[in-house]
């Protein structure tokens, strides 16, 4: 597998380490009303689509970037991938 | 003697002679052979037996796809089972083995099984061996591997290497046939970067094969012109002897290079074989195709072979199949044989057609029977003579000691299906052709995509070049291409005789057309579970001749079309590939990167005895002369840290340095303890949980300044916590201003520990350092001077609760440090001490590692549970608090004490009641770590206890089943030493 890293242009897969659902970007706040329900459902609940799906996957023989792969579990084509910081900035996640 | 060397013709070097052994035999052959045509030449049709009935067995094919001339090559170290002879390029002094037969290959002993055929047909290992079960490993397995098999390894370490290589390309051509050298031409002329690979020492393909004529040239002429012209591109890499075993996600190939195969050992500094990850941005599939047999009673008789094979073996190696020779077909391209060997002058005695308006070949001597089928052979070790059936029912024998046979040819779409993708029948062709659905950026031409003459193949390679090309930004030139034969593929399907007899379809694992009718008939209908329940296609050859037959006879019996019938499909590798060459270079001793400690040779120059630490290599412990026992030396040196000083290599601990202003929020979140107050220049003990409330790691952290603290790791959780660090700093909290960097290969750290490590330290670190308790306290940290000068961190922090220090200078200075430190402490009487005293003073401490941090642990377990914070958001607190994980019966870090100092205790044991059975049920926790306390002169342990910090001073029992060690303990605190903590502060 090849991935298109934002800064470092095509990558191969061997090169990552891949950690899962990007959804792990949504820590729910742990001081907050509700919270052991959130980190419940944070930490336990996945879907496991058939097709578009957004991963973690970690550079750690490289620049050590976490970016989000949108990738298809069909085909493994990469739609798209991001730097996972950015991804994070722009759901409005920041101190 | 059935074949010979044909007097004249052939791609082989009739001027050099090579001599090389079969079964201890001597023979000759010719530069250009392989060991099948040499054999053949040499008059040997006989050359292995069976997998299953130990049958005879002979050349089927010319190529990769050979079921059954399989032989060991070489000796030795060296021997290579089940290579087939069909693809061993000849070389002198080659020594070659026939398999799975005993004694000898024409007498075989185990022939006795074909004599039991009919109780050895498909399922008949699940039928026969059910009961008992515990029969099946021990006695049923064994006896059927030794009987059914292959050839066998030589047992010994493979003394050649194997390496690994990257390539790119724009355009990758996988087979050098017309099709594939017209790409190749069309591509390399146009400017693109390509390589052209083919599992065959000389490029061509079947133009090597055959006899007719492209332009005014011979086709291996001309193909030998393409070769060359290409061979003076320096834009095209040529890789002959390389096949592409696979094609994975993103243009990605896999190719083995067989470099040195066809030499007797690898050249000096050569491997033997390189596998190649190809990167391309296209890829032309131009394998061509199979032929595949026509079943009929005894069809696996040595002299009966494919017809492309035995009019290859003509025309390429010069070689005559048999003094009479007879063809049995069902298409046109069958009778290209009859002609050609006709054309060498070899005696064709009948050509039998199954096609009832089947074109006469016009062969002069020969008889021609069409609608006329062979329904059986005889001879003994090779073949004789055939039975015919004419139209006309009429039956009798025809002398042939050499049947060539044709059912058509099946395009190789192997690669197309290796991302799932699926075959479609072609009723036109009577052949598999490759869907639609192929791995991106490939395209196929040529036969392969079931373009089968010679004009098409020439053609579609141009075409598929020519789209490669303009996608890329270059102009294709226009063709330039020869005149070629451009025959229409003539077939009508057929594909087995009906009668008595067994009929084969898969040579390699004797499977005939009487077990697919018995899978049928036992439902075992769909062809996925006909190939599981008979074996068909499985093996070295993986059905490449048996497949599409074996379907279209189940096809036959459900009454489905092929169409509906489907196909299985294929996996990589293509052909098989040695574990060697996946290996490479990492094996043995390289098999992983080996971590030196800093003073890693010093400790060698002190005799240390080494332990794996992880990739790490670690000092376990110091003999000194007169010492027997580990056990002197790891008492001696515990106590010499608690009486003295000892000196111990800590480099291999993670350190992560993390600056920036927000670095204390940082740390303050990822670890449940609070860190956001630690002033400047103290040291605190972390805990590191995962979200899921369970620990993760622990270690100490230093804050060097405002915005600068170093945290340590455990050894073995140094990489997983950088990365849970960068997840939390990039993905969750992406708005603090925090930086981090590895710095474990950085520094040196040397543990400096017991009642006189002030005393040494103050000879080395700089006098303007103060090290008083009162200037440097337990728990203090900061940036020193040592030696006159050398800038290094001190850290007040002990694992084994003496006095001690961690000492960290620049990684290049820990050698010179930790003879610097032997040095000033001689008259301490300083002693180096390893990891196994290193974990004897820390269980004597009730320090945890990471037998207790398992990741089934909490902080609660381990009696911390006070130090998660509910006044702050940290990583895990949350979960931590979860119902299940807070119960007061819940487990409990304790202190084991043996009853008995002579028993012995040992970590993995679990702990019970004194009058309770040793089950399950009666478990009440386990020892994560034991050792014998020098100091306490008793076997002693720390373990995880039920309720036990309500359990102090009672007696259970430490049982160790697999040891058989049931041990009396005495439940303590796990502090064993210094509970106050008053000589780590002193």
């Amino acid at each position: 597998m090849i991935i298109h890293h934002p800064l470092l242009g095509p990558r191969d897969a061997q090169e990552f380490t891949v950690l899962g659902d990007a959804s792990l970007i949504d820590r729910p706040d742990g001081m907050a009303e509700g919270a052991p329900d959130a980190f419940d459902s944070y930490l336990h609940l996945r879907d496991n689509p058939a097709g578009t799906h957004r991963e973690l996957w970690y550079h750690e023989a490289g620049d050590r970037s976490w970016l989000v792969v949108t990738r298809d579990t069909r085909t493994h084509e990469v739609m798209q991938v991001e730097l996972a910081r950015d991804v994070a900035l722009a759901a409005g996640r920041g101190r | 003697m059935s074949g010979a060397r044909l007097a004249s013709g052939g791609q082989i070097d009739r001027a050099r002679r090579l001599e090389f052994r079969f079964d201890g035999r001597a023979f000759t052959g010719h530069p250009g052979d392989t060991l099948a045509s040499a054999l053949l030449a040499s008059g040997v049709r006989l050359m292995g037996r069976s997998f299953k009935y130990h049958r005879p067995r002979g050349v089927l094919t010319a190529g990769s796809e050979e079921p059954s001339a399989l032989v060991t090559l070489r000796s030795g170290a060296r021997a290579e089972p089940n290579t087939r002879a069909t693809v061993a390029e000849l070389f002198d002094g080659l020594e070659a083995t026939s398999q799975n037969r005993w004694p000898a290959l024409a007498f075989d002993a185990m022939a006795v099984n074909d004599w039991l055929a009919p109780f050895l047909t498909a399922g008949f290992y699940y039928k026969t061996f059910m009961w008992p079960a515990s029969f099946w490993e021990k006695v049923y397995e064994p006896i059927i591997r030794r009987a059914a098999g292959l050839g066998a390894l030589s047992g010994h370490d493979d003394p050649d290497d194997y390496d690994k290589g990257f390539l790119h390309a724009d355009l990758l051509v996988i087979g050098a046939g017309p099709a594939g050298l017209s790409a190749a031409l069309c591509a390399g002329r146009g400017g693109a970067r390509v390589i052209l690979a083919d599992e065959d020492f000389r490029m061509g393909g079947r133009l090597n094969a055959e006899s007719f004529a492209l332009g005014d040239q011979g086709g291996a002429d001309w193909a030998a012109g393409a070769v060359a012209e290409l061979a003076a591109m320096d834009n095209v890499r040529l890789m002959p002897r390389t096949t592409v075993i696979g094609a994975f996600d993103h243009g990605i190939y896999g190719a083995v290079e067989r470099v040195a195969d066809h030499l007797p050992i690898p050249p000096e500094g050569k491997p033997r074989q390189t596998l190649w990850r190809i990167t391309t941005s296209r890829a032309i599939l131009a394998a061509g195709a199979t032929e595949r047999p026509i079943a009929f009673a005894d069809n696996d008789r040595p002299g009966i072979m494919l017809a492309g094979a035995m009019r290859a073996y003509a025309n390429r190696w010069a070689v005559s199949p048999g003094k009479r020779v007879a063809l049995f077909v069902n298409n046109d391209d069958g009778l290209r044989t009859a002609r050609d060997l006709a054309a060498q002058g070899v005696r064709v005695s009948a050509v039998i057609d199954a096609r009832a308006d089947a074109p006469d070949p016009g062969i002069g001597g020969a008889r021609h029977l069409p609608g006329a089928v062979v329904t059986g052979s005889a001879g003994r070790l090779g073949l004789d003579t055939i039975t015919v059936r004419t139209a006309q029912g009429r039956e009798f024998r025809i002398d042939a000691d050499a049947l060539a046979v044709s059912g058509g040819w099946n395009p190789n779409v192997h690669l197309t299906c290796h991302q799932r993708g699926r075959p479609v029948w072609d009723d036109a062709l009577a052949a598999f052709v490759p869907g639609a659905d192929l791995p991106a950026g490939m395209a196929v031409a040529g036969a392969a995509a079931g373009t089968f003459s010679t004009h098409g193949a020439l053609h579609a390679g141009h075409a598929a070049a020519a789209e490669v090309l303009e996608a890329l930004g270059h102009t294709p030139t226009a063709p330039d291409l020869p005149q070629a034969e451009d025959a229409p593929v003539n077939l009508r399907p057929f594909w087995h005789v009906a009668g008595k007899g067994r009929a084969w379809l898969d040579f390699q694992n004797d499977v005939t057309v009487k077990d697919v009718k018995l899978a049928h008939q036992e439902n075992f209908r769909s062809v996925e579970h006909m190939k599981r329940y008979t074996t068909l296609g499985m093996a070295t050859d993986q059905g490449k001749t048996a497949n599409v037959p074996a379907l279209a006879i189940m096809a036959e019996l459900t009454g489905k079309t092929i169409a509906e019938t489907g196909t299985t499909i294929f996996r990589p590798p293509y052909t098989p590939v040695a574990l060697g060459t996946f290996a490479g270079r990492s094996r043995g001793r390289d098999f992983k990167p080996t971590r030196l400690t800093p003073t890693h040779h010093w400790a060698e120059a002190q005799g240390a005895v080494f332990t794996e630490a992880g990739l790490w290599l670690r000092a376990q412990y110091f003999p000194r002369p007169g010492e027997t026992h580990w056990r002197e030396s790891v008492d001696r040196e515990s106590l010499a840290v608690r009486a003295g000083v000892g000196l111990c290599d800590v480099s291999t601990l993670g350190k992560i340095d993390i600056q920036g202003a927000d670095a204390a929020e940082f740390v303050n979140r990822v670890y449940c303890n609070g860190f956001a107050k630690l002033p400047v220049g103290r040291v605190r003990y972390g805990l590191m949980l995962r979200e899921d409330g369970f620990l993760m790691d622990d270690g100490t952290t230093a804050r060097l300044a405002e915005d600068h603290f170093v945290m340590t790791t455990t050894t073995a959780n140094a990489v997983l916590v950088f990365r849970h660090l960068e997840f939390a700093r990039q993905c969750l909290w992406p708005g603090l201003d925090v930086h981090l960097i590895s710095t474990t290969d950085a520094w040196a750290q040397i543990a400096v520990a017991g009642p006189k490590s002030r005393v040494l330290l103050q000879r080395v670190v700089d006098p303007e350092h103060d090290l008083s308790n009162a200037a440097f306290p337990f728990m203090a940290c900061g940036d020193i001077t040592v030696c006159g000068g050398l800038r290094a961190r001190l850290f007040r922090i002990s694992f084994s609760g003496e006095l001690a220090y961690e000492i960290a200078v620049p990684a290049r200075y820990g050698h010179a440090l930790m003879e610097r430190l032997m040095d000033k402490g001689a008259d301490l009487g300083v002693t180096p001490y390893g990891v196994e005293a290193l974990n004897v003073l820390r269980i004597e401490k009730g320090h945890a590692t990471a037998n207790e941090l398992n990741g089934q642990t909490t902080a609660r377990d381990l009696g911390l549970g006070r130090m998660v914070s509910d006044k702050k958001d940290s990583i895990g607190a949350v979960l931590s608090r979860r119902e299940g994980m807070m119960r007061e019966d819940g487990l409990r870090l304790v202190g084991l004490r043996a009853v008995n100092t002579g028993s012995r205790l040992a970590a993995g044991s679990h702990l019970l009641e004194r009058g309770a059975q040793a089950v399950a049920a009666n478990d009440l926790g386990w020892v994560t770590s034991a050792c014998w306390s020098p100091h306490l002169e008793a076997p002693i342990a720390l373990a995880f206890l039920k309720g036990g910090a309500g359990r102090l001073g009672e007696t259970l029992r430490a049982v160790n089943l697999l040891s058989g060690q049931d041990t009396e303990v005495t439940v303590v605190s796990p502090h064993f030493i210094d509970p106050e903590g008053e000589r780590q502060r002193g």
